[in-house]
Parts: C-alpha cells; structure tokens; sequence
C-alpha cells in the first residue's frame, strides 16, 4: 500500500478508573461523518466524546469523490485549503457507449466560487486531516479503540457501555450522534431496520497505481470493448492512484473475483497494458436504503448509519457531511442554550427529505446501468443507441447524476422576483467578496445578507455584500436590493425585496424554532 | 416546424422513471401493446403530421 497507515494513540480512558460526568454529546464513530461532526460542534462551542473501535484512518480508498459543497464544509472544519490541495480536482465527466463517447457534462461551468465542482482524494486524506484538526481542539475528547458493546437512553440522557483494551467502562451524556457507519452497531443495539431496496448485481472496485496519463476527468462506458456487455468507471485519485469500478453481474463469487490472479487480467484490458501495481480491491453491492426517521429520544443517526445508496452520484460520504452541516448548529443550540426540540426534528425532516433525493438519483442510475431483461434492458440500450445520433438523448444517459445539496421545503418569506437559485431551502451560493469569498464571510453564524441595503439591527451580524454581476445573477435577479437571512449552514432561511424589522424577527425566531 | 432534436423535456430522469414504473409487472406482449398506445396517444399530441413523419424517419435510421 502506497500510504503509510500509522496508529493512533489509545490513550486508557478516566471512566475505568471513576465514573466521569454527564457530557454534552457522545459521537460514536470517526470516520469523515464523525470526526466533523466532533469538529462542526466544537465550532459552535460544544465538548463531545468520540469513540471508534478501531485505531487506523479508513483501509482502502473508499468515499473519494467531494463535492463542492462537502469542500465548502470542509474549509469551515478547517481542513478545506489542504483537501483541495492534495486532492484532484476535476468538473468534466464523459460517458462513453462501447468505444464511442455520447456524452459529457461541466459540473461547475461558471466562475465565481472558491470551491471546484469536485476534488478527489482517498477518505484516508480525509481522515487524517480530520484527525489532525480534531486532536488540536480542546473540546474534543477522542477515544481510539474505544468499542461501544450496549445503548440505552433515558429521557433526558443517553447511555453507552464500551470495551476496551484495559476493560470496560460507561458513559452519558445528553445526546449521542451515531456515524458509525453504514453497519451501523448503534443501529441493531436499538433494534432499527433499514427500509428500501437492495440490487443484486456485484461490482468490483480496485485501487491500482499506474504512471498513466488519464485526464483528471471522470470516464464511464456502458459496455465498454474492454468489459463486453457491463459498464466500468475510471477515475484519477492522487498519488497515480486510479480508482477503477467494473460491473461483474450477480452470478459472480465476491471471493473469487477478489483474488489478484483474476483482478489483473481486467485491469490489463481496461489500461491495455500490465504496468500497474494493485493497491486495494473490494466487492461490493448495491443498496439503497435508510432509516425511516434519523433522531430516536436522545440519539441521532449520521451518514451511512442513517442512509445507503450506490456509489454512482458521489451521494454517500457527500450527504453524511450535509447532516453534519444541517445537525450541528441544531443540536448546539439545543445543548448550549436549551433551544427549541423543534430543532431536532427539523434535521429528520430536511435530512430524511435530502435522503430521498439521494436514494431517488442513485436508484435511477442503478436501474439505467443494471436494467431488468425485457422492456427496461430494451428503453436502456435506445437510449444508448439515440444518444449516439440525436442531442436530446445523451442527457438521458444516466451514469450517475452528480451530488449537489438540496433545497429544503420551506414556507419562509420569499420574493419570487429574487433568482430561483437562492430560494429560502438552498445553499447560499458563493461569489468573490473583497480579497475572500462570501461563504467565508457567512461562516458558521447566522447572518443577514444585505445587498444594497440596510440590515436592521437585530443582534444578528450583517455580511454586505456588494453588487457585481455575478451577485446581480446569484442575488438580485431584476431587484434593486434584497435581503437574506442565512442559517449557520449556510442555507437561506427567509428572503425579502423590502421588509420591516417584525418581519424579519419572525423569521429569525422560526429559525430557532426549526419551523420550515 | 421541425423536429427538436436537443434537450426538450425537464426533468426527463423523472419521465425515464415514469415510464419503466408503467411497465412494471407487464408481459412481453402487454409491454408491446402499451407502447403502441403511448405512442399514437403522443402523436395525436403533437399533430403535426411532418413532424412525426422526420419521427418516424430518426427511429428507422438511428436502428
């Protein structure tokens, strides 16, 4: 293996010795949803307890691909600038069908924004520089080799039981954040099902180190020469690291494909040459599912332990950092100042509502990519055979639609004269601001956005924002002025074109309140 | 007018879903038969008789 997997410290925990007191927060799991949900909290001022029972960042690649969004998250946790420099950063995905290419998309193809469209990089990066950030924080408390055995919770508090190498211990605190992935122990200790489907098709996924000279483009084909009648994905990683997924169909044995003596022989056929070394390989199958609702009592579920799709969208490790974004300020707020439970279940809503999207797309591109025989094999390969003739087809061609945040239903104040883009429910959109960016100036905190206006004074800091065209296209639309109220995740909460101080006290209030 | 060859519909992934959904649990000769009426359904929806012929034309030639 090409990166050098290094232990963390387990340190022996005080509750083995004399029961410690209540904590804030209990996250389990430190994995990238964990650890910047440990670092998304200390932002906002609250101490929490991470236990993993592992002591090594992620074996394997796994999650590579961050979205713009997750490297916008990423710069608030501290760690953007050194993902997106280590990482590969690309917008331009092709499709291919056999040998020909169909279709290519620009995932970001305007100017404007800090963040590329995507970067890759190994989850291993991530974690270690999740890792790196978190151990420099005082209000994080992590704790390696640390195995959680049993869950239960009160009404006001939730308890766990841990193993670890000098014996067991317990723990509570007054909410616990189960990341633990999509095996979720937390998930079966309280005895809650996934619900949705499971594709029965094997992919093989293998991490091989070549001196290629691929371009920092994602390539996909739909029965590729190489790979006759399945599909197959090529993407660059860094440290000419290529990431290669390859259809194998349901009748495979997982065990047997995974050997070298059989990996090798597709490689080859996929880079038309040997000179590669294999890094890691996996098998894996489709699942697209999720919990009915993310928070239970004291205890909220994260990532995968909360939703699994197929890997085709970027929409796993991308939508685990979105209920990092979405749970922290609210579970704060809860923890530090006794706000409104309201809160909690605003994140089941807006995150169970981001699920869905991400379980809709990525089951479309599982269907489109492994059709049933009969009529949905035959609609599949038009498509495929249109795409190559007529222009309207190849946005039809589905090899994965690409993660990008959702817009949250929401009844705020809006004015629809405003751009559609930035309706109350999105993510504010980013644009040059002075020497920086405007997303850094939204930071963490509740803003009011004013553009050619006054903000009146709430107690709530006020970002103004010049107008440029680009703030005229994201902002303004035909208006002459606007005013946003921004979350701290970013998100508009409420909209105006003209407004009275009332009216916007109302909307900061329902804010706090978790009212859509 | 002639026939639009780029991207027309919005959300097509949502059609594309749609129309799969309807032919779920469907025969081979059902699948047939349902296809045939969708598409005289879209024609007399779009009623311009050139436009369907260049249609027609597309599907025959892109085969």
């Amino acid at each position: 293996m090409s990166y050098d997997y290094q232990p963390f410290e387990y340190v022996a925990p005080p509750g083995l010795t004399a029961k410690e007191p209540q904590h804030k927060v209990i996250i389990v799991g430190a994995g990238p949803v964990g650890l910047a949900m440990a670092i998304e909290l200390a932002n906002h001022g609250v101490a929490s307890v991470v236990l993993d029972d592992n002591n090594v960042v992620s074996v394997g690649s796994r999650a590579i691909c961050w979205s713009k969004r997750s490297l916008e998250i990423f710069d608030r946790l501290g760690i953007g600038d050194k993902a997106l420099a280590k990482g590969v950063t690309w917008k331009i995905g092709r499709t291919f069908h056999r040998d020909h290419e169909v279709f290519n998309f620009d995932l970001l193809p305007e100017e404007g924004h800090k963040m590329p469209a995507f970067v890759n990089l190994q989850q291993y990066y991530v974690e270690q520089y999740l890792v790196d950030r978190a151990l420099e924080i005082d209000l994080i408390d992590l704790r390696f080799l640390n195995k959680v055995t049993a869950v239960e919770q009160a009404e006001d508090s939730a308890h766990v039981r841990i193993e670890t190498p000098d014996g067991e211990y317990s723990l509570a605190a007054d909410y616990l954040v189960a990341c633990d992935g999509a095996r979720s122990p937390v998930r079966s200790m309280l005895g809650l099902e996934f619900e949705g489907e499971l594709f029965e098709e094997h992919f093989l996924i293998a991490d091989i180190r070549t001196q290629g000279n691929f371009a920092s483009e994602r390539w996909f084909w739909f029965e590729p020469n190489f790979h006759p009648g399945q599909s197959a994905l090529l993407h660059k990683q860094p440290d000419n690291i290529y990431r290669i997924d390859l259809q194998l169909g349901w009748e495979t044995d997982p065990d047997e494909e995974k050997k070298p003596e059989n990996v090798i022989p597709r490689i080859e056929k996929v880079l038309g040459h040997s000179d590669f070394e294999l890094d890691w390989v996996s098998v894996y199958t489709f699942q697209c599912r999720r919990l009915r609702d993310f928070v239970h009592g004291r205890i909220a579920f994260a990532g995968d332990s909360a939703h699994v799709v197929s890997p085709f969208g970027a929409r796993g490790g991308n939508s685990g950092l979105q209920d990092v974004d979405n749970l922290g300020w609210k579970l704060a707020a809860i923890v530090n100042r006794g706000a409104s439970a309201g809160l909690l279940d605003s994140y089941n809503r807006e995150r169970t509502h981001g699920a869905d999207e991400n379980l809709k797309n990525s089951s479309r591109t599982t269907r489109f990519m492994t059709p049933a025989d009969g009529i949905e094999r035959t609609f599949r390969d038009q498509v495929l055979k249109l795409a190559g003739k007529v222009p309207f087809a190849r946005g039809w061609v589905n090899s994965g639609r690409l993660s990008a945040p959702c817009v949250y239903p929401s009844a705020a104040p809006d004015n629809i004269r405003l751009p559609a883009a930035t309706r109350p429910g999105s993510v504010a959109l980013d644009a040059p601001q002075g020497n920086g960016w405007l997303l850094q100036s939204l930071g963490g905190a509740p803003r009011l956005l004013a553009i050619n206006c006054a903000a009146p004074d709430l107690g709530i800091d006020v970002v103004e924002l010049a107008e440029t065209p680009m703030v005229r296209a994201r902002y303004l639309g035909d208006a002459p002025q606007a005013l946003y109220l921004i979350r701290p995740d970013q998100v508009v909460s409420a909209r105006w074109i003209e407004t009275d101080k009332q009216a916007v006290q109302a909307a900061i209030d329902a804010m706090w309140e978790g009212r859509a | 007018m002639s026939l639009i060859k780029t991207d027309n519909l919005p959300e097509h992934d949502d059609f594309y879903a749609e129309l799969l959904a309807t032919h779920k649990g469907l025969s081979e000769a059902e699948s047939h038969a349902l296809n045939a009426r969708l598409i005289l359904i879209l024609a007399n929806h779009i009623g311009e008789r050139d436009v369907l012929s260049e249609a027609v034309a597309l599907a025959r030639e892109v085969d």
